[in-house]
């Protein structure tokens, strides 16, 4: 069992580089001072929207870039200067990067001939990764002749071959289409069950960071925002970054003096339906409302709580107050369920109360 | 009809029409190619079978006569052999050569713009000033070359680059590769831009090492635009007779005469069109087998 970890790391490009010598210059921090570390046959999510940093994060781990500082261990070793074939890692990207010209064999056994494994462990070691991924019948075929989800597969048995410290995948997920990605999703995180090994996984996506993860990492603009379980970063945000860019509706957030209070859509509840000992209280005008998948999606803007504020609220299939748009409703959010964040900082604050039961 | 078209309705144009574009388009490369190509290859044919000489252009069919005579000359022999050597080790050294250049020209360093032109200089000068800057490097007695192997104390005396038989076919082949090398590397750097970067970086974290990177994936990848980089360069050396012409004339005694000079040199400078047309003939079947040859094997590499 191995571990990755990440120091202070730093890693600007240049935006161009006859520009750069000429002192002006515009250079991209793509990682910000970023400290991470990924537990022993920890499930890790990077996650965050593009041009986060995420990627080059996960490129500076496998040694494809070199960071302008700080340090990247490897099984607690500092790795920097060593190029990415010594680093025993493993990577799936995004779009699979398999040899065209090889059979899907010889995509898989490459990277054992690479470290000149003798022939039988080649072979065993071939078929081994090609039964666990159930892509043996298509060991003689091409590449271009595979669906993507089989070379999808092919990528991680190609990465699976030489027992790698960390497995890094690259948005392996992206390229499939929204079916087969459920169930890609579900394979996957039963396969990295099943080898144990430490994977780092980047996505934008919410659904499979949530999904997949045992932590996840949140970025943004180059620094690591917070890290957590998926109930962690959930329900307790570490600020209004993490708080609107997770969940679907985003956390709804409300000025008060120099608070934001903050509540998940789904805890925005008809009054009737929170109890009233702990509650705090709040008028809706109704503006619009969207049926999704049992759920009614209530948009308008709340008073009485702090500046009149554009919000969502997610109402599910079991509560049938009746609500129309154009009408003013009353609304509550249980007092435990409320957030604050320092309205110009973003950040966590300790909460303020509000006296409106 | 009238009041519609003032309404403004849009009607198709001329430009709208396909058939009339591609002939628009096609007909001035058609007429360049028939008046250049096609009218001059059948003179030929027609001179070959004549007796057409220029001190007496008048057309008399005389059979195979021509060939004959140019099968009976020693001359023809060795030229056509020159031509073989000439052009296989000239395109071996160029595609070796054309695919290091081509690496060059891709990878990414400090100063690679001056890198970049100095590679594309070549191509882009002039042959026959170029060849004549060769002409004065490999002089027999004022040759830089010499004088840095001198230098160097790698050699006594000169050596006579263009005067002994073996040398001179050796500096022939030389120039030709610096010359076409360029080219070959523009073509080569074409196939390995089109290739994903995100396959030489997994086979980077694969653990393969430059050179399994290289013939394992590069190479088979780029294949196809090699065999393209190969045929040029096969073609424009084979039918190329302008450095030897300006080099050494042929010489010595015809040990750098290939098929398209010795054409040359009987059919203008002898004055015998004929037979010079019918050594020039010798050039197309040949052509044609080899162009044939390395499209299939393109073909059949793409079809992988």
């Amino acid at each position: 069992m191995k571990t990755v970890e990440v120091r202070e790391l730093v890693k600007t490009f240049d935006g161009h580089l006859r520009r750069t010598r000429r002192g002006g210059g515009d250079v991209v921090r793509a990682l910000d001072g970023v400290n991470l570390a990924a537990e022993p046959g920890e499930y890790l999510v990077l996650l965050g929207p593009s041009g986060c940093g995420k990627t080059t994060l996960l490129r500076t781990i496998a040694g494809l870039e070199h960071p302008t500082e700080g340090e990247v261990l490897i099984d607690g070793q500092v790795v920097n200067g060593l190029p990415p074939r010594v680093r025993q890692i493993a990577m799936v990207f995004q779009s699979y990067a398999l040899y065209p010209n090889k059979t899907v064999r010889d995509n898989i056994v490459f990277p054992l001939r690479a470290e000149k494994a003798p022939r039988e462990t080649q072979e065993s070691k071939t078929r081994w990764a090609a039964e666990l991924l159930g892509i043996g019948p298509l060991l003689d075929r091409k590449p271009r002749q595979l669906s993507g989800g089989e070379r999808q597969r092919v990528a991680l048995a190609r990465a699976l071959v030489r027992d790698p410290a960390v497995f890094l995948l690259d948005e392996p997920l992206s390229n499939l289409d929204a079916k087969m990605r459920a169930t890609a999703r579900d394979e996957l995180k039963r396969f990295q069950e099943q080898v144990g090994t430490t994977t780092i996984y980047v996505t934008h996506d919410q659904a499979e960071a949530m999904g997949l993860g045992d932590r996840i990492a949140v970025l943004e603009k180059g620094r690591v925002r917070q890290v957590g379980t998926p109930v962690e970063v959930y329900d307790d945000p570490a600020d209004t970054f993490v708080a609107t860019f997770i969940g679907s509706p985003p956390m709804n957030l409300v000025r008060r003096d120099d608070r934001l209070v903050g509540f998940r859509p789904e805890h925005l509840l008809p009054v009737e339906n929170v109890p009233h000992d702990a509650r705090v209280t709040m008028d809706l005008r109704v503006e619009r409302m969207e049926y999704l998948s049992g759920d009614r999606h209530v948009y308008g803007t709340v008073t009485g709580l702090g500046e009149d504020t554009r919000v969502i609220a997610r109402l599910p299939a079991t509560i049938t107050t009746p609500i129309r748009a154009g009408e003013a409703h009353g609304f509550a959010v249980a007092a435990d369920r409320l957030r604050f964040f320092d309205a110009e900082a973003g950040t966590r604050a300790p909460a303020v109360p509000i006296g409106k039961p | 009809m009238t009041a519609r078209r003032r309404e403004g309705v849009p009607r198709a144009g001329l430009a709208d029409r396909e058939g009339f574009l591609a002939w628009a388009m096609l007909l001035p490369s058609v007429v360049y190619i028939v008046a250049l190509v096609g009218v001059p290859f059948l003179l030929a044919v027609a001179f070959a079978f004549s007796d057409v000489t220029t001190g007496d252009p008048s057309y008399d069919f005389v059979g195979l006569r021509n060939f004959t005579a140019v099968f009976d000359d020693g001359v023809f022999w060795r030229s056509l052999g020159n031509t073989l050597l000439f052009t296989t080790s000239a395109m071996v050294l160029i595609v070796v050569f054309g695919k290091i250049l081509a690496n060059i020209l891709v990878a990414d360093f400090r100063g690679k713009w001056l890198v970049r032109f100095l590679v594309l200089l070549p191509w882009t000068t002039p042959v026959a000033l170029s060849t004549i800057s060769w002409l004065w490097f490999l002089d027999s007695i004022y040759s830089p070359v010499d004088w840095v192997l001198r230098r160097l104390g790698l050699i006594e005396g000169n050596v006579v680059w263009l005067g002994d038989p073996g040398t001179a076919m050796l500096s022939v082949v030389l120039v030709q590769t610096w010359r076409l090398t360029p080219l070959a590397a523009v073509i080569v750097m074409a196939g390995l831009v089109a290739i994903p970067r995100d396959l030489d970086e997994a086979a980077r974290i694969d653990g393969a090492g430059f050179w399994r990177r290289m013939l394992e994936v590069t190479i088979p990848l780029t294949l196809p635009v090699i065999a393209v980089a190969a045929l040029f360069g096969a073609i424009m050396t084979f039918t190329d007779m302008t450095v030897s012409y300006v080099l050494t004339r042929g010489g010595p005694t015809h040990a750098t005469d290939v098929l398209a000079s010795w054409a040359y040199f009987r059919g203008i400078e002898g004055g015998d069109v004929g037979q010079g047309a019918a050594i020039a003939l010798f050039l197309f079947p040949i052509l044609l087998a080899g162009a044939i040859a390395i499209l299939r094997a393109v073909r059949r590499l793409e079809a992988q």
